[in-house]
C-alpha cells in the first residue's frame, strides 16, 4: 500500500454547489485516463470549510485545495498526482498574510482547533462504513454490548460531564439516568436532528460527513437507558443528510450494528428515520413527539418530561446530533479524558457556526472556555475590509447579542446565560460596525414570530406586538414609550411562554436592548439608524 | 367546492395506493401526505378525503396536520421551485435585496406561483450552507454567494433553457 494515495472531494451540500460533482466525476476520469494505479478518487463529507469550497484533499500528504473547479481537475492530477507538483494557486491564502498555506493541519482555522464531535467530518467517506470502522468506529459500541453494564455506561457519561449539546445543556449522563429508572415494557431513544436555528449548520455538517457516529451514539444510549426502538428525526431542509442516515442505517443494518441480537450480545435494537416537514418548534422536544406521532407539531406543558412519557406515551429520552456523536469518544477514551477538556462546568468541546461579517466562516471546534476573541480572531481570521467587530449573537433566534466590549468572554454555558445570550445550538453570527442592533432584533423576532405555533397567547401575541414596534422604530416611525413597552412585553413573553420557543425568543431584544439602548433611542428620537449598512436594505418582514 | 379548482381532475389512483400500502402501520399520516406530495409535487385537496378514510381519521385532522407544516402544499407549484434562504446570515448578507429582486423579476410574490406553472417563489428558513451566503436554491441545486447581478444572470440563464412560448 506504500505510496497509494487517496484525493478526496468533499461533497458536502456546500461544496456541492460550487460543481464539486462534476469535480469529482472528472477526477475520476482524468487519472483513469493517465492510469494512475497507485491514487484513489473518493469523496468526503462536509469538512465545515464551506466558504473555500470546492475542497480537495490529497491524502497522506494532506495537501489541501480550495475554490477548485471542473477546470482545475485536469491540472492537479497531472502536476500533482502525475509530476508530484502541488498546484499552488489553489492553496489556502492566510487572509491576513495573504501567504499561502499547502498543508490542512497548517491552516491557522484548523490548527487552532481540536476536533472532537468533527473528528471524521472531512476526513472520511460517509457512505462507507468500512471508512468509519478504520477509524476506530463501532468499537466503543462493542465495548459497551460486551464489556460494560447499561449502568456503567451511565456512570462514565456522567463522570464525563457531558451536557447537552441541544442548546439547555443538561447533564447527559442524568438525563440516561432517569430514562433508565423509569419503568415500562418499552422504551424509546430519538435523536434530535431537526436543526432548525438558522445561523446553524453544524448538526447538517455531522450527518452528511460521519453519520455513523451518531448512530453508534443512538445506540450506546438505547443499551444504557433500556430501549428497543430509537429515532433519528431530520429537518426535511437537509435532504442530503437524510440520504447519508439512511445509507448508514442500511449499512449498519447489514453488518449486525442493528437488529437482534447486536454482536452477539443479547442486545435488540432498531433505527428508524423521521424526516420533518418544515416547522422549527418540532426542535422542542414534545413538539417533535407530536411530529414523529403525524399530529401537529405543537409542544404541551412539560411534565411530565418524555424521559417519563413520550411517544405513545412511553419514557422517551431525547438527545442532540452533537451529544450522541461525543458519546463514542467518551467511552473509547474514557471520561477522565473528556472531564480533562473545557471548563469547570461545561465539559468538553463545543462546535459553533461562525456566519456573517468574518474572514473565515465555517465550523469552529473548540474546548468549552474558549475566550470569545480567541474565536473570531485566531481562528475566524478577523473581521473583513478593515471593519471593527460589534457584537456576536449567539444562539440563534433564542440567543442573544454580546458586544464587543466583552471580547474576552469565555463560551460555555453559564457565562453566555450570564452575559444574557445562551449556547443554543451554537450559532455565533459575527457583525461589525455597520450593523443595526435594532434591525438584528427586528430580524429574529419576525423569524419567531413567523415560526411561533400558536398555541400559547403570550407567544402567538407577544412576538407580534414585539416586531410590530421593532418593525415601526426601524421604519423611523418609533414612539416614546417604545422601549418601556418592549420591556414588559419581552419579559411576560419570556416568563409565561409554554414552551422554549417563547421562553427565549425574547433574547436578542433584551439583550440588545441591554447593551444597545442608545441605539433604540437615537432610532426613536432622531428618527435615524447610527449604524449605515441595514439602512439600505429593503424592510419588510418576512413570513412563511 | 368548485369543481374547475385546481387538483379536483387529477387521477388520484397513486393516493389510494399510497394509502393502502400504509394502512394499519403506526403514525402513518406524516409520511403518507410527504410520499403523495413526492408524487404530485403538491396535495391535491381531493386526496385528503380518501387519507383520513384510509387511516381512519377525520379530514380535519389530515388538513390541521397539512396546514400545520409549511412544506405541504396544496396547490400546484411550478416546474422550478426557487427559494431564497432567510436564515441570519444570508439576511446579514443581503438575502432581502435577492427576494425583492426575484419577486420583480417573475412577477409574483413569495409563495406564489407564475401563470404558466414554470416557477414557484418561496423561502426558507436555513440550508444550512451558511458560509456561503446569500443563498438561492432552485430546484435541488444550491446557489451560494449570490448577488443581484449574478441572480439576473442565473435567471437569464433559466429562463434560455425554456421552451419558447408566446407571451
Amino acid at each position: 500500500m506504500e505510496g497509494k494515495r487517496t484525493i478526496f472531494v468533499c461533497q458536502g451540500t456546500g461544496c456541492l454547489s460550487r460543481g464539486s460533482g462534476t469535480v469529482y466525476e472528472e477526477l475520476r476520469a482524468e487519472v483513469a485516463r493517465l492510469g494512475l494505479t497507485d491514487v484513489e478518487v473518493d469523496f468526503t463529507g462536509c469538512h465545515g470549510f464551506c466558504e473555500q469550497g470546492g475542497l480537495v484533499v490529497v491524502e497522506p500528504e494532506g495537501i489541501f485545495y480550495t475554490h477548485v473547479g471542473v477546470a482545475d481537475a485536469r491540472e492537479i492530477v497531472d502536476a500533482h498526482l502525475r509530476q508530484g507538483k502541488p498546484v499552488e494557486r489553489l492553496f489556502y491564502r492566510d487572509p491576513a498574510s495573504r501567504q499561502a498555506v499547502p498543508r490542512y493541519h497548517e491552516i491557522n482555522f484548523y490548527k487552532k482547533q481540536q476536533r472532537i464531535i468533527l473528528r471524521n467530518c472531512g476526513r472520511i467517506n460517509p457512505e462507507k462504513i468500512d471508512h468509519y470502522i478504520a477509524n476506530g468506529g463501532y468499537r466503543a459500541l462493542r465495548k459497551v454490548l460486551l464489556e460494560m453494564t447499561p449502568e456503567q455506561v451511565i456512570e462514565e457519561v456522567k463522570k464525563s460531564g457531558l451536557r447537552g449539546r441541544g442548546g439547555a445543556g443538561f447533564p447527559t449522563g442524568r438525563k440516561w439516568e432517569f430514562g433508565r429508572n423509569v419503568c415500562a415494557d418499552k422504551k424509546y431513544v430519538i435523536c434530535n436532528a431537526d436543526e432548525g436555528d438558522p445561523g446553524a449548520f453544524m448538526d447538517r455538517s455531522v450527518l452528511e460527513a460521519d453519520p455513523h457516529a451518531v448512530i453508534e451514539g443512538l445506540i450506546i444510549a438505547g443499551y444504557a437507558i433500556g430501549a428497543d426502538e430509537g429515532f433519528v428525526y431530520v429537518r426535511a431542509e437537509y435532504p442530503l443528510a437524510v440520504k447519508r442516515i439512511r445509507v448508514a442505517l442500511e449499512q449498519a443494518r447489514a453488518r449486525g450494528f442493528l437488529g437482534k441480537d447486536i454482536l452477539g450480545s443479547g442486545f435488540d435494537f432498531e433505527v428508524q428515520m423521521k424526516e420533518g416537514a418544515g416547522a422549527f418548534v418540532c426542535g422542542e422536544e414534545t413538539a417533535l413527539i407530536a411530529s414523529i406521532e403525524s399530529r401537529r407539531g405543537m409542544p404541551r406543558p412539560r411534565p411530565p418530561y418524555p424521559v417519563q412519557s413520550g411517544l405513545e406515551g412511553r419514557p422517551t429520552t431525547i438527545n442532540n446530533v452533537k451529544t450522541l456523536a461525543s458519546v463514542p469518544v467518551i467511552i473509547e477514551r474514557g471520561a477522565d479524558w473528556f472531564a480533562g477538556i473545557g471548563s469547570e462546568k461545561s465539559k468538553g468541546t463545543t462546535v459553533l457556526a461562525l456566519s456573517g461579517n468574518i474572514a473565515n466562516s465555517g465550523l469552529v471546534e473548540v474546548p468549552m472556555g474558549t475566550s470569545l476573541s480567541a474565536i473570531i480572531f485566531d481562528i475566524g481570521g478577523g473581521i473583513p475590509n478593515r471593519k471593527r467587530l460589534k457584537a456576536v449573537q449567539t444562539g440563534g433566534p433564542s440567543g442573544g447579542c454580546i458586544p464587543a466590549r466583552i471580547p474576552h468572554t469565555p463560551v460555555d454555558y453559564e457565562t453566555l446565560t450570564m452575559v444574557g445570550s445562551i449556547m443554543g445550538s451554537g450559532g455565533m453570527v459575527v457583525m461589525d460596525e455597520d450593523t443595526c442592533m435594532v434591525e438584528v432584533a427586528r430580524y429574529f423576532l419576525s423569524f419567531t414570530q413567523a415560526e411561533s405555533c400558536g398555541k400559547c397567547a403570550p407567544c402567538r401575541l407577544g412576538t407580534k406586538q414585539m416586531l410590530e414596534i421593532l418593525t415601526r422604530i426601524t421604519q423611523g416611525k418609533g414612539r416614546e414609550g417604545d422601549i418601556d413597552t418592549l420591556f414588559t412585553l419581552a419579559r411576560t413573553v419570556k416568563e409565561t411562554s409554554l414552551c422554549g420557543l417563547g421562553q427565549t425568543c425574547p433574547n436578542p431584544v433584551l439583550s440588545t436592548l441591554h447593551y444597545f439602548r442608545d441605539e433604540y433611542e437615537v432610532h426613536i428620537k432622531e428618527k435615524k439608524c447610527p449604524a449605515s449598512k441595514w439602512q439600505r436594505l429593503p424592510r419588510r418582514p418576512l413570513r412563511k | 367546492m368548485d369543481k374547475t379548482a385546481p387538483g379536483m381532475n387529477v387521477n388520484l389512483e397513486r393516493v389510494r395506493e399510497i394509502v393502502g400500502e400504509c394502512r394499519g402501520r403506526k403514525w402513518a399520516l406524516i409520511p403518507v401526505v410527504q410520499q403523495i406530495q413526492n408524487e404530485y409535487g403538491y396535495i391535491p385537496p381531493a386526496a385528503i378525503p380518501i387519507v383520513a378514510k384510509g387511516l381512519r381519521l377525520f379530514p380535519s385532522q389530515v388538513q390541521g396536520v397539512i396546514s400545520f407544516y409549511t412544506q405541504f402544499y396544496t396547490k400546484p407549484r411550478g416546474r422550478q421551485i426557487v427559494r431564497v434562504c432567510r436564515g441570519t446570515a444570508c439576511h446579514v448578507r443581503g438575502g432581502e435585496a435577492l427576494l425583492q429582486l426575484l419577486e420583480q423579476r417573475l412577477k409574483i410574490k413569495e409563495g406564489e406561483t407564475t401563470p404558466d406553472m414554470e416557477y414557484t417563489l418561496e423561502t426558507v428558513a436555513c440550508i444550512g450552507v451558511c458560509a456561503l451566503a446569500p443563498n438561492v436554491v432552485i430546484g435541488d441545486q444550491v446557489h451560494g454567494q449570490m448577488s443581484t447581478e449574478k441572480m439576473e444572470e442565473l435567471l437569464a440563464r433559466y429562463t434560455a433553457t425554456l421552451p419558447s412560448r408566446e407571451e
